[in-house]
């Protein structure tokens, strides 16, 4: 059964359910999206249960030949790097269309068809193993973005949407030159050409042209994690985008940048990873400090937590960059942990949004007390985010930093103060808005939670404590695919670089 | 399997007081609350009594919790004699405290959430002590790290409680940075990070890494107990209700700093150079903290800096390898600060919440049992015989006058002893101006309910009878215990004894003389220019202020209003501006006209060709 395909097109099978339904139906537009991405979570859940974690290559593979003569294929799989990311897309699309449910009125059917179609896009890009493949889905995700952005945001939401697309374009055009360079490199008739990811990583790309074809693929993945200081399109998609594009936004784009780290910027030109490891490794310090600190100042809440992306996806990054084992797990469980996290922080400045219409920080205070039961899933949330041992963030910061430590303490040092800012920020931050005398304006209309709302976080409460205390069905199943990855890097490096106390 | 239960009741009792508490009646909240710490004490006990040759220990091995590359480490648990004192400790005086809670709390709006938070904290100290790797043992670490957050910002509509809060978590998180660092270093170099295998690690390791190690798991000690200088969160930690800080700012969360040291006591006893920085350190902080306690008028934070002063004696006793004379101190101490905590808080229950000594006095009368435990506690604080501190204290002073003898610096132990002067004059300050000083106006202060005088009562015969356990005279059955598991030769025969005794003793004796001649009549005792600059905490927060906050807040500010939105984004905005005018000025070429369009292809091919022809064959 060529289960990957139907989970990628699941959504969009749905989708043309939703095109059937009378656009008046707002509650069946919700219901069959929502039902439509559970199935898509059951199906994802099959597979993760089933997944050999003792294999490093690509799993429940299904291969066709799409483009003969251009050597293109439909070529699907998943292994340990891109199972975690599939299940992340899987677990939190149904909860971003569940916060739209009640919260976005106008053009629902609009709205759900853009959600199915982006999800199939976004677990396309993360399974596809041909580069062609890999381009049309990666581009894909941009449009359903555009629109969500654009029709359902805030005031400057066409600034913001155009940002976020030619900003996110750019760096993908010149991901299409080196994707089609290396075609050309693949061999020397059209005939023995190929797209495909895996023989792509066994064939030696000569030193120039390897760093020229790293910085383009690097160029398109660092705008999309963002990596400093190509991060401003962030803050203002994600302040003008609607809390379910903000959540998605953060949980599962930003990832597709740091996926693409290691699934293709690594394997495919190690020797050029090597060299310029260190300088994506600073640059993510920067971001790190950086993102902290900016994070502190601002007042507008949802921009507080979109710069608080750019200080954890420095970390991701870093650890991506280690190139130790350790280090590469915890990055790519730091990205799940993100995903839950950060996702869970844009659902409740949702939540609060709802009720106040505002993102200002100084029209909230004593929210805790007028919203009991938000205040501990808040909470939570926040110390999630802030990686507090016992919760998953602190295994994937862990990891990272442990990995980095192993090659470069000094790193792992600069890195881990990035602790003390998260605490700094973050705890400013549930201060000002839940603690203190009531400050909210309007109290009749701060009701607690709903069940709906309810739903929202319980998902994410139970992986954050899952992860944190249990996190070894997770590593397990990534730890072979990233320990193969890491031998084929750190084979091409000369022998003495490595730190070795 | 009992050592998980140990852990596991008290968060049962968070779990259940937690998520339904408020819909449980109180006395079924006080029940659960004390019920499972007490099952907990019983369980501790019980596992305890296994633990007859010092070598001994119960493990048990739950999961793999991390497991990436090479590195694994495992949720276990360690009890040894050393976390069995710990966990006695903390379940005994902790369930004595959740008792006084019921009466302390009886009025509170939010009785289950507090109850909840106690019992969290119960269980995450438990799994601090007993850990079995040091990784475990951080998640402890930082929970209860956690449970003074919520606990000190229990009122989190008062705005000073919640700012109290956040000040602890992060000046704490400044610490854990470099605990996490030690973490990382030592994981990286000896590969492990079980208790048991440490000897084996540490022998093996260069002395530069362990120094370094060391200091950066110290540097995490500084911050949890409350040491120079990092200490300046728990003065402002007393924004809580008084029985969390008797609890968590005096009798076990802030001394986790000590027990970590003894935990890791096969890495310190290798770096000598940290040893003398962790008793510099206990001293300095040990005298520092106790001449602010000196001029404070809030009873509590009196007895903050007071705290923050004896656990700078307890770092002294580690630094001068006198780890079982500290973890005795650290016991001691846990039975006489918890009490005098304690007698504070029945003073603010008797009225309505007063903790400004210069409003209160004459509480003798009214709060006689009050009084009486709050001078038992004063009377072993101040290390008067046969109170519980006078043995603990001496003891550490001579340890201190010892390694003075053997080559270390005498300053240590003139520290010391300066300390436990200052330490009586200012604990009899307190006691006469709450109790004894003429009163001002009030309305009729009222005795404390059974339920919070039965846990000072039975504290009070703990501070009065608890040293013997100590006391060479009385065989030194804790000391015998302990000298045994740290592999530190009995002390006894080599100590200075009675000559030095006879001095610590009269310096208390003296101090506490001090203090009635000078606060006897309540004269308000201005120190001049000293006593300024005592009250302004040796401009220590003042200097933090002008040197770490004020800049960081103007550097965030300048990051975010300056760099980012006109410096980067101003960039990305430019190009963007660019490639507009650009477009703007490209569009005049579009004339329509197909004659510029021939003169432009007729100059193109002109210029072409002539390079062509220029550029010769």
């Amino acid at each position: 059964m060529p289960v990957l395909s139907i989970l990628i097109f699941l959504p969009v099978a749905a989708a043309i359910v939703v095109v059937c339904i009378d656009r008046r139906k707002t509650d069946a537009l919700y219901g069959v999206g929502l039902a439509g991405t559970l199935a898509v979570l059951a199906l994802s859940a099959v597979v993760f249960f089933r997944f050999d974690p003792n294999q490093a290559a690509l799993q429940f593979v299904q291969r066709t030949a799409w483009i003969p003569s251009a050597g293109v294929s439909y070529y699907v799989g998943v292994d340990g790097i891109s199972l975690p990311l599939m299940m992340l897309t899987t677990v939190i699309m149904p909860l971003a269309l569940l916060s739209a449910w009640g919260s976005i009125a106008d053009r629902v059917k609009e709205f759900v068809l853009s959600m199915l179609v982006l999800e199939t896009a976004l677990l396309g890009t993360f399974l596809s193993a041909d580069l062609v493949l890999f381009y049309v889905f990666w581009e894909a995700v941009l449009i359903p973005m555009y629109f969500i952005i654009g029709l359902w945001g805030g005031p400057r939401r066409s600034y913001a949407a155009i940002k976020f697309i030619l900003y996110t374009m750019a760096g993908s055009a010149l991901m299409l030159v080196a994707i089609i360079t290396l075609y050309l490199h693949s061999g020397a008739q059209p005939g023995e050409r190929t797209f495909d990811l895996i023989r792509l990583g066994r064939l030696p790309v000569a030193m120039p042209l390897q760093a020229w074809l790293f910085g383009a693929f690097a160029l398109a993945f660092a705008i999309k994690v963002p990596v400093w200081p190509l991060h401003t399109w962030l803050p203002d998609a994600h302040v003008e985008a609607p809390t379910a594009g903000s959540v998605v936004l953060a949980a599962v784009l930003l990832k597709m940048g740091t996926y693409g780290f290691l699934r293709f910027l690594l394997p495919l030109f190690p020797q050029a990873a090597l060299q310029f490891a260190p300088l994506l490794s600073v640059l993510a310090i920067v971001g790190i400090l950086y993102g902290g600190i900016v994070s502190w100042a601002q007042p507008d809440v949802k921009r507080l937590v979109a710069m608080s992306s750019v200080s954890h996806l420095g970390l991701v990054t870093l650890g991506a960059f280690a190139l130790t084992v350790p280090a590469v797990q915890g990055s790519l469980l730091q990205m799940v942990n993100h995903g839950i996290s950060t996702g869970g922080l844009f659902l409740i400045v949702g939540v609060l949004y709802d009720r106040t219409h505002s993102r200002q920080l100084d029209d909230y205070g004593g929210v805790a007390a007028l919203m009991p039961r938000l205040a501990p899933i808040a909470l939570i949330v926040v110390l999630s985010s802030l990686a507090l041992p016992g919760t998953n963030g602190f295994v994937g910061e862990f990891l990272i930093l442990l990995g980095t430590f192993q090659t470069n303490p000094a790193y792992a040092a600069l890195a881990s103060s990035g602790v003390i800012l998260s605490a700094v920020y973050l705890l400013w931050m549930y201060q000002r808005v839940m603690q203190g005398p009531v400050a909210v304006k309007e109290r009749a209309r701060m009701t607690d939670l709903t069940r709906r709302e309810q739903w929202l976080f319980i998902p994410l409460i139970a992986l954050i404590f899952w992860i944190g205390v249990y996190p070894s069905p997770l590593l397990r199943r990534s730890e072979a695919s990233v320990r193969a990855l890491v031998e084929q890097v750190t084979s091409h490096q000369s022998p003495v670089t490595s730190y070795r106390p | 399997m009992a050592l998980v239960l140990i852990v596991v009741l008290p968060l049962a009792g968070w779990l259940v007081n937690g998520m339904a508490g408020g819909r449980l009646p109180r006395p079924l909240v006080s029940v659960i609350g004390c019920g499972t710490v007490a099952a907990s004490f019983v369980a501790s006990a019980m596992a305890a009594r296994h633990l007859a040759v010092p070598s001994d220990a119960l493990t048990a091995t739950l999961f793999t919790w991390i497991a990436a590359g090479d590195f694994t480490v495992s949720a276990g648990l360690l009890m040894d004699r050393l976390s069995a004192l710990m966990a006695l400790v903390v379940t005994g005086v902790g369930f004595l405290i959740h008792v006084y809670s019921i009466g302390y709390m009886a009025d509170d709006s939010a009785y289950s959430r507090y109850f909840a938070y106690l019992n969290l904290f119960v269980g995450s100290m438990l799994l601090l002590v007993l850990g079995g790797n040091l990784l475990v043992l951080f998640v402890g670490w930082e929970l209860v790290g956690l449970c003074s957050y919520l606990l000190i910002g229990f009122w989190f509509d008062r705005e000073r409680a919640a700012n109290a809060g956040r000040k602890a978590f992060v000046v704490n998180r400044i610490g854990d940075a470099g605990f996490l660092l030690g973490i990382l270093l030592l994981a990286t170099t000896t590969g492990t990070l079980q208790f048991d295998r440490l000897a084996d690690a540490a022998g093996a390791m260069a002395p530069g890494l362990l120094t370094a190690t060391t200091l950066l798991l110290f540097m995490g000690a500084t911050g949890k107990s409350a040491q120079l200088p990092l200490y300046v969160w728990l003065p402002d930690a007393m924004e809580g209700p008084t029985p969390v800080s008797a609890l968590i700012h005096a009798a076990t969360m802030v001394t986790a700093g000590v027990y970590m040291i003894a935990r890791l006591h096969p890495l310190f006893l290798r770096a000598d150079f940290t040893l003398s920085v962790v008793a510099a350190v206990g001293a300095a902080t040990a005298f520092f903290a106790a001449t602010i306690a000196l001029v404070e008028w809030d009873l509590k934070r009196v007895l903050a800096y007071s705290t923050i002063s004896q656990l700078g004696y307890m770092f002294l006793a580690m630094g001068v390898l006198a780890m079982p004379a500290g973890v005795f101190h650290l016991t001691m101490h846990a039975f006489f600060k918890a009490l005098l905590f304690l007698a504070a808080g029945s003073v603010m229950h008797a009225t309505h919440g007063v903790v400004d000594m210069r409003r209160l006095g004459g509480l003798a009368g009214p709060l006689r049992w009050t009084a009486l435990g709050f001078a038992i506690g004063a009377l072993a604080l101040a290390g008067i015989p046969p109170f519980a501190g006078f043995f603990s204290k001496d003891l550490i002073l001579e340890h201190a006058y010892a390694a003075a003898q053997h080559g270390g610096s005498v300053a240590l132990w003139l520290a010391g002893l300066l300390t436990a002067y200052v330490t009586a004059v200012y604990i009899t300050r307190a006691a006469v101006l709450t109790f004894f000083a003429p009163a001002g106006q009030r309305d009729h202060p009222h005795e404390a309910p059974a339920s919070m005088g039965g846990p000072m009562a039975i504290l009070a015969l703990l501070s009065f009878g608890g040293g013997w356990v100590g006391a060479h005279a009385a065989g030194a059955p804790l000391l015998r215990v302990l000298d045994r598991f740290f592999a530190i030769e009995p002390a006894a025969e080599t100590l200075p004894g009675a000559p030095l005794t006879a001095i610590s003793v009269a310096v208390g004796v003296f101090g506490i003389i001090t203090g009635l001649l000078l606060y006897r009549r309540r004269r308000e005792v201005t120190l001049g220019a000293l006593g300024a600059f005592l009250a302004r905490q040796w401009y220590v927060e003042a200097l933090y202020d002008a040197a770490v906050v004020t800049p960081a807040k103007r550097l965030a500010r300048f990051a975010a209003d300056v760099v980012e939105t006109r410096g980067i984004d101003g960039a990305v905005n430019g190009i963007a501006g660019l490639v507009g005018q650009a477009g703007v000025a490209m569009r005049r070429v579009q004339t329509g006209y197909v004659r510029n369009y021939a003169a432009a292809i007729l100059a193109g091919t002109i210029l072409i060709l002539s390079y062509w022809l220029l550029r010769g064959p």
